[in-house]
């Protein structure tokens, strides 16, 4: 397949744009691979890139029950960044963020990463406090952090509501500069076509409905088209993993599928150029390249596997927006949806061996999968290929809850439904 | 969503607040069994489609609620208060006894 460039746009453009080859096959599956990948969403895809192009395993099948990206990797809010306070995260977000800065070239496809900037917006001199400790603990390990003024603010995001008199005063925030936006289709097209250049098959429409098992070892899956072996069997399922891991014979996880929901508006003419965080409460907002506005707010709160939300969520989620930019009063709505997200009891993710042998876990994403796509990828693809974690990955263990060495960094305890 | 109190009748979900899980078991205060202390605070069964919970009528006659919901459709099977004690009082006060 030929690479992308200046040249064969051109190329193509005085063509007709009829040579075009598809992006990826439609391979069938064969009878064994030296690693199934099961969940064609981001993580999926990227760990099948990973593993071909870092660990040179290219015997491997991605499968996904549905077609390709389309779960999460196509229902979030395309936000990228790692300001986070406790060390594991920021360590594990900010390798991501740097394999971000390098994807398209990487990838030899255009995934539009936009690092326009992430504004967290503190509404009270403790909650900016709170701010300045995890920029400072940022900066610490290496991550650009900013503390803003209420006037710098003002003159970043125009548009927003600065004055004293709103319900809640805006009085600083924290920025992180080389935070931004992907557009996430891309990422999910990007990842499958490296993959499959490097001989990854990626079989779509193919359901896993059991596993095989030779005493406790994974041996392979039984699937909507046929019996599949495999020597490992990697889950990357985000809100299905409790459902994928009772196939497998594991009752309970740490792990509750919660649904989220997403907002777009109608195309605005430049409104706001960085990410933008609601402080007393949960909102986030970004404009997308095409003008519309992006925002979402918190989970419905109950478990829930239907991918789609209800409406107190989009009450409060507009209320919230109004609170920070009354001038969007009568903007209208375009679309709404919802995604299945593993809720984890921490907040934060799993990516291990086991719990069974032959098999390799990667799940409990919350809502900040997208962001984590190439470091989950890259570090579930090392600890698949080597049998054991990387350091980024070592201590996002399945155990940690049990042994007492949760990674909680919104300190929420285990309510998936507040991390 | 609509969940039908026992006490108040169909009330919309925002009078209601969650409170997860109702399948766990709290192991007894004093117990010392460090393995079901963690599957009462981690671990979940998470299905999809029916699902024992708890739910708190917090906007109404704060009373906690044992819920059967489908977590596919959010149809609700059946609504009763959490503890069966709740119940034999109201029926007590229902007959009229003091």
């Amino acid at each position: 397949m030929a690479e992308y460039s200046a040249f064969s746009l051109l190329k193509n453009a005085l063509t007709g744009n009829k040579d075009w080859k598809p992006a990826w096959r439609k391979p069938d599956p064969k009878a064994s691979y030296d690693v199934i990948v099961i969940g064609g969403g981001g993580h999926g895809l990227s760990t099948a890139y990973y593993l071909a192009k870092e660990h040179g395993i290219t015997n491997v099948a991605v499968l996904e029950k549905g077609w390709l990206g389309s779960g999460n990797v196509g229902r979030n809010t395309t936000a990228v960044r790692s300001n986070y306070l406790l060390p594991a995260n920021t360590c594990f977000y900010e390798h991501s963020m740097k394999l971000w800065e390098n994807l398209s070239h990487d990838l030899n496809y255009n995934v539009m990463f936009s690092q326009r900037g992430c504004l967290n917006l503190a509404h009270t001199p403790a909650q900016l406090d709170d701010l300045a400790r995890r920029g400072n603990a940022m900066r610490h390990l290496g991550v650009d952090a900013e503390l803003m003024t209420t006037s710098e603010i003002a003159r970043l995001v125009p548009a927003l509501d600065v004055s004293g008199t709103a319900r809640f005063p805006i009085v600083g925030g924290l920025m992180q500069p080389r935070a931004g936006t992907a557009r996430h289709d891309a990422v999910a097209w990007g990842y499958a076509r490296g993959a499959d250049r490097r001989g990854v098959d990626i079989i779509e429409n193919c359901e896993v409905t059991g596993f095989l098992r030779d005493g406790d070892r994974v041996t392979g899956v039984s699937t909507s088209r046929g019996e599949i072996r495999a020597k490992k069997v990697a889950v990357a399922v985000a809100g299905s993993t409790g459902r994928v891991m009772q196939l497998a014979g594991i009752e309970t996880m740490p792990i509750e599928s919660h649904v989220l929901q997403a907002f777009v508006t109608e195309s605005l003419k430049p409104f706001v150029d960085t990410i933008l965080t609601f402080g007393m409460g949960h909102f986030y907002i970004s404009q997308s390249d095409k003008g519309g506005l992006v925002y979402g707010g918190d989970l419905d709160g109950y478990n829930s596997y239907a991918q789609r939300g209800s409406l107190p969520i989009v009450d409060e989620v507009m209320s919230e927006m109004l609170a920070l930019f009354p001038g969007l009063a009568r903007v209208r709505m375009l679309r709404s949806w919802g995604g299945v997200c593993d809720m984890s009891m921490d907040g934060s993710p799993i990516i291990t061996t086991g719990p069974l042998p032959g098999m390799y876990l990667n799940c409990g994403w919350c809502y900040g999968g997208f962001k984590a796509t190439p470091a989950s990828g890259w570090c579930f693809a090392w600890t698949i290929a080597k049998d054991e974690p990387h350091d980024f990955n070592a201590p996002f263990t399945l155990d940690r809850f049990h042994r007492g060495l949760v990674i909680d960094d919104k300190g929420q305890g285990a309510t998936p439904r507040l991390h | 969503m609509l969940i039908t109190c026992p006490y108040c009748g169909p009330r919309d979900v925002i009078e209601f607040t969650y409170q997860g899980d109702g399948n766990r078991q709290r192991p007894q205060p004093a117990s010392q069994d460090l393995d079901a202390w963690n599957a009462y605070v981690y671990d979940r069964l998470n299905p999809a489609g029916d699902h024992n919970e708890i739910w708190q009528h917090s906007g109404g006659c704060r009373a906690h609620l044992k819920v059967v919901r489908n977590t596919l459709t959010h149809e609700i099977s059946s609504v009763a208060f959490a503890r069966g004690d709740h119940k034999a009082a109201m029926r007590h006060k229902a007959e009229g006894k003091s």
